[in-house]
């Protein structure tokens, strides 16, 4: 054993926080892809969600994942009305100002959580929160496990949706040409907020997902997002298989660089693969179109 | 310089010389000296993201290097603070020197711009929190020595205007950018990079001596942040509010203009005062407000405070 006594655990342990990445990512990589901008109100949106699951199941006693089917749909469209009520006509169709609007929606939802549900840190009990499956190498927490597989299937969904929908071809086609995507009668107002709908749907489908073994605090969302920007970045730009694959590998960086240098530097694999990566291949590792 | 404009100056400056003295309250001195020195940093961050359009999200690696650079200095090192500022000041030059080197090198624009420099400042703030050197976890303490050579002093006023001085220094190079080759060169490259290029401005060095000029700035608001509170800690000097913070001014009262920033940061820092007045002390209230006068002044004058006075102007 030794050595890889310690490894294999450490590598299925990132595998299932890759896992998280790869969902929280899902939906931040749809929106990039597509929009071609930064949303800084991406981890917001994850930390609004993670608080929606948890009142669920704290004032009506719902579980986070019967919550999956409430919050998916209602942050479906609190996406779809955030980009077509607030971010299109604040940003007036210019990305260097898009940026500054999702910056803008951050602090406000930040903040706002934070005036009204302090900064203290909750957790919510779930009877299945420390099962765990044995895999005679390494235990893997049963919630995680379920992450896991969620984060396979809602890749490969989102995949699907992207090949074979009519809207899903719509969205395509304005990530590749919005002009020309116009030009041939696409709504292009309702493409972004559909994009940007569905992208937020995901993020709460992350927090259903992250609840069980995770804890909630205003500031949670920070800890996501520019991992999920690495991810998306590593990824390639709308690549759903490039999300899942960077999220993993991500995961993996991550609990090995902690194992190895030590708990507080784990992230910095991370950020450093992030500079890396913009510096020599912007495209990402699967992004076969140029940025 | 027409005369209107010369007695506007003297007014202006005789004002923000008495203003600390307007109203005897520590209260009153803290605002302007706070509001000042997050001036400073919007008027920084201003040189490379407003004239040069380069959106930097990441300028809290300039004025944590400056916080940083001069607490270690004196605590590890036994420098004294007027040798470790000027010192602190390079430090942050040379990360601006190597942070613009490399992502300018290999052609970073827009939101990959804006998330290079966002992962360099996590990546110092990760860094510095990791090791026993730069105080770890728990920040670094400099020690209480109230005498001028330290860069202590025993009154407040001295701070505020020292702060003034900052935002005075900063105005002063932003007139400079606005009146020189170097300046207008730069507002090509922000304009047209592409065509700017195509007329023979070496793009890389225009861009590069923007984001040292502007890191330098910013790592002199952060000495001045370390001096002021003898204290940094890794969250709030590489923290990325210190990021948004340095972009919020300018982006408010009018990007690429040279009082944009100043007149951005009262604005929201009054408005932040004014909401805690009103309502009491309640947390994250000063910040709502701030993110959605961000998001109303996008939606309806886009060019900022500057901009609208402008406009105003232009229509009486």
């Amino acid at each position: 054993m030794g050595e890889l006594g310690i490894v294999v655990p450490a590598v299925l342990a990132g595998l299932t926080t890759g896992a998280i990445y790869a969902l929280v990512a899902l939906g931040l990589t749809l929106i990039y892809g597509v929009l071609h901008i930064i949303n800084f109100a991406h981890g917001s949106l994850l930390m609004l969600a993670l608080y929606a699951a948890f009142f669920l199941k704290t004032l009506w006693g719902i579980d986070p994942y019967a919550a999956v089917f409430v919050l998916g749909p209602a942050f479906f469209a609190l996406g779809y009305v955030l980009q077509r009520g607030v971010i299109w006509p604040a940003s007036h169709g210019q990305d260097s100002m898009i940026l500054m609007v999702t910056l803008g929606l951050s602090i406000v939802i930040d903040n706002l959580a934070l005036a009204l549900w302090t900064s203290s840190t909750r957790t919510v009990d779930l009877p299945y929160a420390f099962a765990v499956i044995d895999l005679k190498l390494a235990l893997i927490p049963l919630p995680r496990a379920v992450a896991f597989v969620a984060a396979l299937a809602a890749a490969g969904l989102l995949w699907l949706f992207l090949a074979r929908t009519d809207l899903g071809r719509a969205i395509r086609a304005v990530a590749k040409e919005r002009l020309g995507a116009q030009l041939v009668g696409i709504d292009v107002r309702h493409v972004y907020a559909m994009c940007f709908g569905l992208g937020t749907a995901c993020v709460a489908v992350a927090a259903c997902l992250l609840l069980p073994t995770f804890y909630v605090t205003p500031q949670v969302g920070h800890a996501f997002v520019l991992v999920a920007f690495t991810t998306v970045v590593l990824g390639g730009m709308g690549s759903m298989e490039g999300a899942l694959i960077g999220g993993l590998v991500l995961g993996v960086v991550e609990t090995l660089c902690g194992l190895f240098l030590g708990e507080s530097l784990g992230q910095i694999g991370i950020f450093a693969i992030f500079i890396l990566i913009l510096l020599f291949r912007p495209t990402g590792l699967f992004g076969g179109k140029s940025a | 310089m027409n005369p209107r404009l010369v007695v506007l100056w003297t007014v202006g400056l005789l004002v923000a010389l008495a203003l600390p003295h307007a109203v005897a309250s520590n209260a009153w001195l803290n605002f302007w000296i706070n509001t000042l020195m997050f001036a400073a940093l919007g008027i920084a961050w201003n040189v490379l993201g407003g004239y040069g359009g380069q959106s930097s999200f990441g300028h809290a690696v300039f004025f944590g290097t400056g916080a940083y650079g001069t607490a270690v200095l004196q605590i590890k090192l036994g420098v004294p603070a007027l040798l470790a500022a000027p010192a602190a000041i390079g430090l942050g030059a040379l990360v601006g020197l190597f942070i613009g080197g490399v992502s300018f090198r290999y052609g970073l624009r827009g939101s990959y711009f804006a998330l290079v420099t966002l992962a360099f400042a996590e990546v110092f703030r990760i860094l510095v929190s990791s090791f026993a050197f730069t105080g770890a976890g728990f920040g670094m303490l400099i020690p209480l020595d109230q005498r001028p050579i330290n860069l202590q002093f025993p009154s407040r006023f001295a701070f505020y205007y020292a702060a003034l001085a900052l935002v005075g220094i900063g105005l002063a190079a932003s007139a400079m950018i606005e009146r020189s080759r170097f300046g207008a060169y730069l507002v090509a490259i922000r304009e047209n990079e592409e065509a700017a290029k195509a007329l023979g401005i070496d793009v890389f060095r225009i861009k590069l001596g923007a984001i040292v000029l502007s890191a330098a700035l910013a790592a002199a608001v952060g000495v001045f942040y370390a001096q002021y509170l003898l204290f940094v800690d890794a969250g709030s000097a590489f923290g990325p509010a210190i990021s948004v913070e340095a972009l919020l001014g300018p982006i408010v009262g009018g990007a690429g203009t040279m009082l944009g920033p100043l007149l951005g940061a009262i604005a929201l820092h009054g408005l932040g005062e004014a909401a805690k007045a009103a309502m009491g002390p309640q947390p994250g209230l000063n910040l709502i407000l701030q993110g959605l006068l961000l998001i109303l002044m996008l939606r309806f004058l886009p060019e900022g405070l500057i901009g609208a006075i402008r406009r105003w102007r232009g229509h009486a």
